[in-house]
């Protein structure tokens, strides 16, 4: 089998581009929707864009319920869109089934989270890897060949030598193992983009590492495009070039990885760098200040059936302003660094001018220091001097 | 307050055994956080359930002692109780928060139900309202508004339900309140106001937590003492910021250098190579040798004991031949270039 041709392409090309993708499910109805005009949906995704180009990990970070998975979803053609379009080097593609959805899906691949389930229990390793490799035509002629293809494709996710686990049954292998041999059947595919959803939270730390070393290792040696789902937003600044955060289905900050993770500039980003575990903050700083702190970040995502108006995180916003609840936010640059953006209003000096930041935030505590946005957003030093 | 002496856990009888744990030996003191981590299948779930005697079969404790030291009258060994005894002493004075607890609430119950159930169980002369007003109390200690009582499981939120097994679990005042993995399936967001809201809590009620996890970051954050396992052994055991800022045991080293920090300046990530042992097949010696980057000669031949070693803070302990014990330490050739110093 061959690898991509990759010379021809120059690198950091768009291979899969979403646009303004909308996901909504709907909702099984009571009686008396019947006679209603809407009918009830839960809004998965809404509006959501970005690219995926070669050679380049992007991280979509999020909570569970914010639709990240839902997005590799639709990029994955397992579920239609409601709306917005999936383009494949810029060519529209919507295909459901048959050849078509065959040739999309020898270019794009999925990874699942739990490979426990992903694999089946009563077939071999073999048998796994031989599928994707017939169907897509790329197990050359006879078995010679195949067996070829087989090895070649154990070794390249590390699992040598390949003669010791062709022939194990999935409950042979560790949780890494198995993890790998999903990588190496969506590999079989030889694809261009792989989708990562959550490739490592089933695996234990010590395992984690190795597998997100050997997608990093295959991006480069292969030129894919992979799009890394996770919730763990510290493994997103070691491993992804590119970091999105999505919110209750919608993005809420992109940028490249070390700013987002570092400079935060959605509040709700901010909570989120936040409550990630730092053992830099040893014992005792869960006190009664942390968790009053806690706290003022507290509540749950919305119902997304019944999505809250404007910016959908404003109900949990400290700094909530009256437009926020009327009007959902933009993508506004955040001029700290080229390519960071948010979709928060607190960047739209218009807006911050017309009406002081928390003015209807939920609890508003006039303790709480402004943003870096209008306290001088040129000097935002890194997070440990904002503190 | 808990002292566990010597447990050994097998699974199966005869030939046939694997041993899960491998006489450990553990202290929790009175009101402080004892952290547990190691990889799955380390034991560390395995030795919760074998000191609370709810060992699924064929999960055997085969020897030790679990002394429950109370502040008035003897100890108790909790393995040499009787079943009266036991259904006493379970939930009054040890209490467990599950692994995936959200899922341990019975769906067809509500809440009140549930809550009233484990109250009356324990004090069957207690009244209706009472137990209703108790009920009401313990939601509201962990920050769930008293008129989710009527409420059904599936009406709750992930985040709601883990937090009324938090308060079932504090129905009774316990001394002891072990929590396997009780965040694992929660967010990033909710995990930190659930353990901010039990760091609080502990200083009101002055219960002490086995915390037990594989997340490290986690524990070094929360804990005051740590203990690592391996293989079924604790490998090392020390206060929360030693155990950070200078880990003996390589394994505990390996397991630092394998979450990406998000604060601070980048850090270089070196994992572990390899995966865990089997159980059935452990190497000899030390457990991790196979594993180990600065394994030498007497690690494959020998077990290291657990100890204080020699070179350190005697209020930390480490099974480790790169760190022998101070006075028992056996005549072992030390290597040329003992690394004391870890990055």
């Amino acid at each position: 089998m061959t690898l991509s041709e990759s010379g021809a392409a120059p690198a950091g090309e768009v291979v899969l581009e979403a646009v303004g993708l909308t996901k909504h499910f709907p909702v099984r109805g009571r009686l008396r929707d019947l006679f209603s005009r809407t009918p009830a949906v839960v809004h998965a995704v809404d509006d959501v864009s970005f690219a995926l180009r070669r050679g380049r990990v992007t991280a979509l970070v999020g909570e569970s319920g914010s639709g990240k998975s839902t997005v590799a979803r639709l990029l994955a053609q397992l579920h239609p869109r409601t709306a917005g379009d999936i383009r494949l080097h810029g060519t529209s593609t919507r295909v459901r089934g048959g050849r078509r959805f065959r040739s999309y899906v020898r270019r794009v691949q999925l990874i699942l989270q739990d490979p426990f389930a992903s694999l089946n229990p009563v077939h071999t390793v073999r048998y796994h890897l031989t599928r994707p490799l017939r169907i897509h035509g790329t197990a050359g002629r006879g078995a010679e060949e195949l067996e070829r293809a087989l090895a070649d494709l154990l070794t390249r996710v590390s699992l040598t030598p390949p003669e010791r686990y062709l022939d194990a049954f999935p409950h042979e292998l560790s949780g890494g193992q198995r993890q790998r041999v999903a990588i190496a059947r969506a590999l079989g595919a030889d694809p261009e983009v792989l989708l990562a959803d959550e490739p490592v939270s089933m695996l234990d730390v010590s395992i984690r590492l190795g597998v997100l070393n050997l997608l990093q290792d295959l991006k480069d040696r292969l030129d894919l495009a992979i799009l890394y789902i996770t919730h763990d937003i510290a493994s997103a600044r070691y491993f992804a070039d590119e970091t999105i955060v999505m919110y209750a289905g919608r993005m809420v900050e992109g940028g490249d990885s070390e700013t987002v993770t570092q400079n935060p500039a959605h509040p709700y980003t901010r909570l989120l760098t936040d409550s990630a575990p730092d053992p830099e903050r040893i014992t005792g700083a869960l006190s009664g200040a942390d968790a009053a702190r806690a706290d003022r970040g507290g509540g749950e995502p919305p119902s997304l059936i019944s999505p809250p108006a404007g910016c959908r995180f404003h109900p949990r916003c400290p700094h909530a302003m009256r437009r926020c609840v009327a009007d959902a936010p933009p993508r506004l640059t955040v001029g700290d660094r080229p390519g960071h953006w948010t979709a928060c209003w607190l960047y739209d000096p218009a807006t911050v001018a017309a009406d002081p930041p928390g003015s209807a935030a939920p609890d508003a505590d006039p303790t709480v220091p402004p943003p870096p946005a209008f306290a001088g957003r040129a000097d935002t030093g890194p997070r440990e001097e904002a503190r | 307050m808990l002292e566990i002496r010597g447990l050994r856990v097998d699974y199966g009888l005869g030939d046939q055994a694997v041993r899960a744990v491998h006489d450990v030996d553990l202290t929790l003191h009175r009101g402080e956080v004892l952290g547990l981590a190691g990889e799955s299948g380390s034991g560390k779930s395995t030795l919760a359930y074998g000191l609370t005697r709810l060992l699924p079969p064929p999960g055997v404790v085969a020897g030790g002692q679990v002394l429950h030291h109370r502040t008035d009258g003897p100890p108790v060994d909790v393995l040499a109780l009787t079943p009266a005894q036991l259904r006493a002493y379970r939930w009054a004075e040890t209490s467990i928060v599950f692994q995936g607890a959200m899922n341990s609430l019975n769906p067809v119950h509500k809440v009140s139900t549930q809550l009233h159930d484990v109250i009356r169980a324990h004090e069957p002369d207690s009244t209706r309202a009472g137990r209703r007003a108790r009920a009401r109390d313990l939601l509201r200690l962990v920050g769930i508004s008293a008129d989710r009582l009527d409420s059904y499981p599936h009406q709750l939120s992930g985040g709601m339900r883990q937090r009324v097994m938090i308060a079932m679990a504090l129905a009774l005042e316990p001394q002891v309140v072990i929590m396997d993995e009780p965040t694992t399936a929660l967010d990033v967001v909710m995990q930190r106001q659930i353990l901010g809201q039990l760091a609080e809590l502990r200083r009101k009620l002055g219960f002490a937590v086995l915390f037990i996890t594989h997340d490290l970051s986690l524990l070094v954050e929360f804990s005051d003492r740590i203990a690592i396992m391996y293989g079924g052994r604790i490998v090392e055991e020390a206060p929360a910021a030693q155990l950070y800022g200078r880990a003996l045991h390589p394994y505990t080293d390996g397991l630092l250098h394998s979450f990406p920090a998000l604060h601070g300046p980048r850090r270089e990530l070196t994992g572990i190579p390899g995966s865990p042992p089997d159980l059935r097949a452990m190497p000899t010696g030390c457990a991790f040798h196979p594993r180990c980057p600065r394994a030498f000669a007497p690690c494959a031949g020998e077990l290291p004991p657990l100890g204080p070693p020699a070179d350190d803070d005697p209020r930390r302990a480490v099974a480790c031949w790169l760190h022998p014990a101070g006075a028992t330490a056996p005549g072992r050739p030390i290597p040329t270039a003992e690394p004391t110093d870890h990055p």
